[in-house]
């Protein structure tokens, strides 16, 4: 029966009625007496001398405050990037410097070239019409494998090259999986591309920047998904503004997928110019700026091979990616091809040898870095591409095939460094099976046929590394930044309590479920607890939401710092009742002294510790409140199987997606409803990328794709209702929750889930088509059965 | 500069506006309603839906002074005399259709003005009804099954989870 509130609860959400009466608090829903806005003058050529650029006219303009320049940033520090690669012969990455506004040369269309503050947005662009630039315009580089040729144009000429770095993965192996490839009995090859994509928070960003003279006090107001990040990567390595005179706040945020981790030049701007023009500056992007402005995802050149045995056990398996990495590294953007994609390729397969080599690459382009499962996706699509195309090489079953070479004894030691806690593969995969009815496949198989439609059934499976991250392990690898969380609650006298913690809620429902947890733990109700975030004012320290780690290590922290809580709790409750501290029990929100009817309620305790009269002053102090850092002992390891059923049509090449059934194992989990809907959530955006998203540039470096009549988001009417299981699964050993996260999954399983099915639906035509290049957009597919 | 006056969820409002001004701007920057969301500029993402004389219109592509003396609507009225939540905003909290909720204020309205014309619609006609509106939190299921919940149909046998 399901549970009315705490772990478990389908609880609603407590957040939704604010967003429903039209009384969220978005950044852009900000505005600050006095304040001015800021318009920033692109690039609108892709590379360039920056010969000069003339704002004498634009100033004289009605309202104009201040124009700025590349010139008005020599002294400050470039935009950081929180992770350095060390390649595959000990050099480290090549690390360009990534100004605020655009110096000397221009490296992407989108790049700011000049900041235009005045009174109005509307007389800072009329201003910014007004300035003249003058670029030399260079040759640009788009493609990576031509970036890389000798005597290609260089995107920074104090690089010496466009090669970040050349990285190889485990290095210690290659002559062992080349060696297993040489007496293989069977190598399935594929090369594929893993398109570029917007992630396309419905929210576009917007930064307010505010200075208090009298305290020499910062503010930066900003859609972020971990404002103590931007607060030491701005702070420290940018502006130079000490942590205790920065105050970031990221308030209700629509939408992240990733894109809002990053330190971008626009939050710099406003909170250097709030003091260099004594007003609040304030910068609302536009949907085309976010497309030149927001790091892409994606973007991969792959080669992959997969070695068998006679018995099609999987022997070895060797990768070569190229990987954009755009004009210059965004945050984490050297992280993600490599740690969080190369660690990954084992997948849920025992396969023995591995050797992953990832070329990152720069190009005239916007600056790739994390998109709603980073790298995870594009390991996860290949690897699964090719184990499906080895299945029909082989003429075997794909899901046998899958299933022969299935990890199945945890804790399982992969070949490339991770280590996986629990899961069973088996058990998602019969859960699958049976929800996705195949069995009734061949039947309606031949109904659309009837209908002259092709049908087609994919499947995959997957694996991600949640939970991020253990911080001497990402220290190791190259991580600026340690990885855990913190928590402070704060009990008061009256009982309720505040939660402080460093997770920041775009859309994921922490409000909710974070409560469900705490009101759990202690047993009262969770109208009683209140969760804050986002206020580097409020919470102590946050490493912020991504990589779904927010309840695995967010959730965390704030377990343990409610066990502080109740450990003290139970001291001043045991002086109350006069027993043994070891006699007390805490349950509905009473202690008692086991095994008599003495009790005391929670409410009690609390106003006690605020009301030292009756209290043990000699052994704890008053007040209740605690903070807890949680580092995390181990990635989690969520995994799923999924599948697609699609039908094409074969005259247009229309692929329609029928039914989708996704059984994944998440661990234990807190809201089933909220996981359904990020499962939800992450399955569109993972069929977008299959079937219609595509950031596309053209030879000259101009973005084709700059708006919603360009980029093709998913609409309503493209996808199907969703079947979605994630009940039972494997629990995580190593965290006090075990929960692993689910906000990727979707997005992850679901592409190769998608290309298989329409494999399988041309194939069963009889077209000899091995692998359609995503989006699979009509044209594709109509020209790949050509 | 033009003086525009209209009804804005049951209220007189008026204000100085540019002829270059929005009806979202005005909304948003000189009624301080920032209910009504911007996230395009080219009019598809329908996070800024509001009713305009009992019309759903994408307040993005209306100028102010086109809705001068017009009877306008937005998510912030829609709630019921008591404050309690509406039927189609009580069903989206129900049944989960929004998470980040920045799509939400154009959902409801668009949802609402579809109700009024299609008072039982199909899941088929809510997809179709809301190609102009753009979440990328949900996948729509929800949505959907949201929008068909408010109308009073059981949800249970075609929403499959």
């Amino acid at each position: 029966m399901p549970k009315d509130g705490g772990i478990g609860a389908s609880t609603k959400r407590r957040e939704d009625v604010r967003f429903l009466t039209g009384v969220g608090n978005y950044t852009d829903d900000i505005n600050i007496h006095g304040q001015a806005h800021v318009f920033f003058l692109r690039s609108d050529v892709a590379h360039g001398t920056l010969n000069s650029v003339d704002t004498s006219a634009a100033e004289a303009m009605d309202g104009v405050v201040r124009i700025f320049t590349g010139a008005d940033f020599e002294a400050v520090g470039g935009m950081p990037c929180g992770w350095q690669v060390t390649d595959r012969h000990g050099e480290v990455m090549q690390e360009p410097r990534h100004p605020i506004l655009a110096h000397q040369k221009v490296r992407h269309v989108g790049e700011p070239i000049a900041a235009v503050v005045a009174d109005t947005l509307e007389q800072a662009r009329d201003a910014a019409e007004a300035i003249v630039v003058d670029i030399a315009e260079l040759p640009a580089v788009i493609d990576m494998k031509d970036a890389v040729k000798d005597g290609a144009p260089k995107v920074h000429d104090d690089l010496t090259s466009n090669l970040c770095y050349d990285w190889g993965f485990v290095e210690e192996n290659k002559d062992a999986v080349n060696k297993a490839f040489e007496e293989a009995a069977h190598v399935t090859t594929l090369e594929l591309v893993n398109n570029r994509l917007v992630a396309n928070p419905m929210e576009p960003r917007v930064a307010v920047g505010e200075y208090a003279r009298g305290t020499d006090e910062h503010t930066l107001y900003t859609t972020s998904q971990n404002p103590h990040v931007i607060r030491l990567l701005m702070g420290a390595f940018v502006l130079g503004i000490p942590e205790h005179k920065l105050r970031v706040v990221a308030p209700d945020v629509g939408g992240g997928f990733g894109t809002k981790i990053f330190h971008y030049q626009e939050e710099a701007f406003c909170t250097f110019a709030a003091k260099a023009c004594n007003r609040p500056v304030k910068w609302t992007s536009s949907r085309t700026e976010a497309f030149m402005s927001d790091a892409h995802g994606r973007d991969h050149v792959t080669k992959i091979e997969l070695a068998l045995d006679a018995d099609n056990n999987f022997t070895a398996l060797r990768t070569d990616t190229y990987a954009n990495m755009g004009a210059y590294l965004s945050t984490f953007a050297p992280s993600v091809p490599t740690w969080l994609h190369g660690t990954l390729m084992a997948g849920n397969y025992k396969t023995p040898l591995i050797y992953v080599n990832v070329k990152a690459v720069f190009t005239n382009t916007v600056p790739v870095d994390a998109y709603r499962g980073a790298g995870r996706p594009e390991a996860t699509f290949q690897l699964e591409r090719v184990v499906d195309k080895a299945a029909r090489e082989l003429g075997v079953d794909p899901i046998a095939l899958r299933r022969q070479n299935f990890i199945t004894e945890f804790p399982y030691a992969t070949p490339v460094a991770v280590e996986y806690d629990t899961g069973d593969y088996h058990a998602t995969m019969d859960k699958l099976e049976s929800m996705g009815d195949f069995a009734g496949f061949a039947a309606r198989r031949a109904e659309s046929e009837k209908n002259g439609k092709l049908r087609g059934l994919g499947v995959n499976c997957y694996i991600e590394a949640c939970g991020i991250a253990p911080s001497n392990l990402v220290g190791q690898l190259g991580a600026r930044a340690g990885l855990y969380e913190s928590a402070t609650v704060r009990v008061n006298a009256t009982g309720g309590l505040v939660v402080m913690t460093g997770s920041h809620s775009h859309g994921q429902g922490h409000e909710t479920s974070f409560a469900q947890v705490v009101s759990e733990m202690i047993g009262i109700d969770a109208n009683m607890v209140e969760i804050v975030h986002g206020d580097t004012s409020k919470v102590p320290m946050g490493m912020g939401t991504y990589g779904s780690r927010s309840i695995a290590v967010g959730g965390s922290a704030m377990v343990r710092a409610t066990e502080k809580i109740i450990a003290k709790a139970k001291k001043i409750a045991s002086h109350l009742l006069e027993a043994s501290e070891a006699d007390i029990e805490l349950k509905d929100g009473a202690f008692s002294v086991a095994g008599t009817d003495k009790s005391v309620a929670w409410g009690d305790v609390t106003l006690a510790a605020y009301v030292p009269h009756n209290y043990p002053l000699e052994d704890i102090e008053p007040g209740l409140e605690e903070t807890a850092f949680y580092d995390p002992a181990n990635f989690t390891y969520p995994s799923g199987a999924y599948a697609c059923e699609v039908e094409v049509d074969p005259d247009t090449g229309k692929v329609s997606i029928e039914r989708f059934c996704a059984a994944d194992d998440f661990g234990n989990i807190i809201n089933p409803m909220i996981v359904t809907g990020q499962v939800h959530g992450g399955l569109a955006q993972g069929i977008g990328q299959a079937l219609l998203e595509n950031c596309a540039y053209d030879a000259d470096g101009q973005l084709l794709s700059a708006s919603y009549m360009d980029y093709a988001m998913p609409r309503a009417d493209d996808l199907p209702m969703f079947q979605v299981d994630h009940e039972d699964g494997t629990p995580c050993t190593h965290n006090p929750l075990g929960v692993k996260g689910c906000g990727e999954a979707g997005a992850i399983g679901s592409p190769p889930a998608v290309v298989n099915a329409v494999v399988d639906a041309l194939q069963s035509a009889g077209k000899d088509v091995t692998h359609v290049d995503m989006p699979l957009s009509p044209d594709r597919v109509w020209a790949a059965m050509q | 500069m033009a003086q525009v006056s209209m009804t804005v969820n049951g209220k007189a409002a008026s204000g100085e506006v540019e002829g270059r001004t929005l009806l979202s701007s005005f909304l948003r920057d000189q009624l301080k309603l920032t209910g009504t969301h911007v996230g395009c500029d080219t009019s598809q993402c329908g996070a800024c839906v509001v009713h305009v004389d009992g019309v759903a219109v994408k307040s993005c592509t209306m100028l102010a002074a086109e809705a001068d003396g017009a009877d306008v609507a937005t998510i912030e009225g829609q709630a019921n005399a008591d404050g309690t939540l509406n039927v189609i905003q009580q069903a989206f909290q129900d049944h989960h259709g929004l998470q980040c909720g920045f799509c939400t204020p154009g959902m409801v309205m668009s949802a609402a003005a579809l109700l009024k014309d299609n008072p039982k619609p199909s899941e088929a006609e809510v997809r179709d009804y809301l190609e102009g509106n753009i979440c990328r939190c949900t996948g729509y299921h929800n949505i959907v099954k949201a929008i068909m919940a408010a109308s009073g149909q059981d949800v249970g046998a075609i929403a499959a989870e």
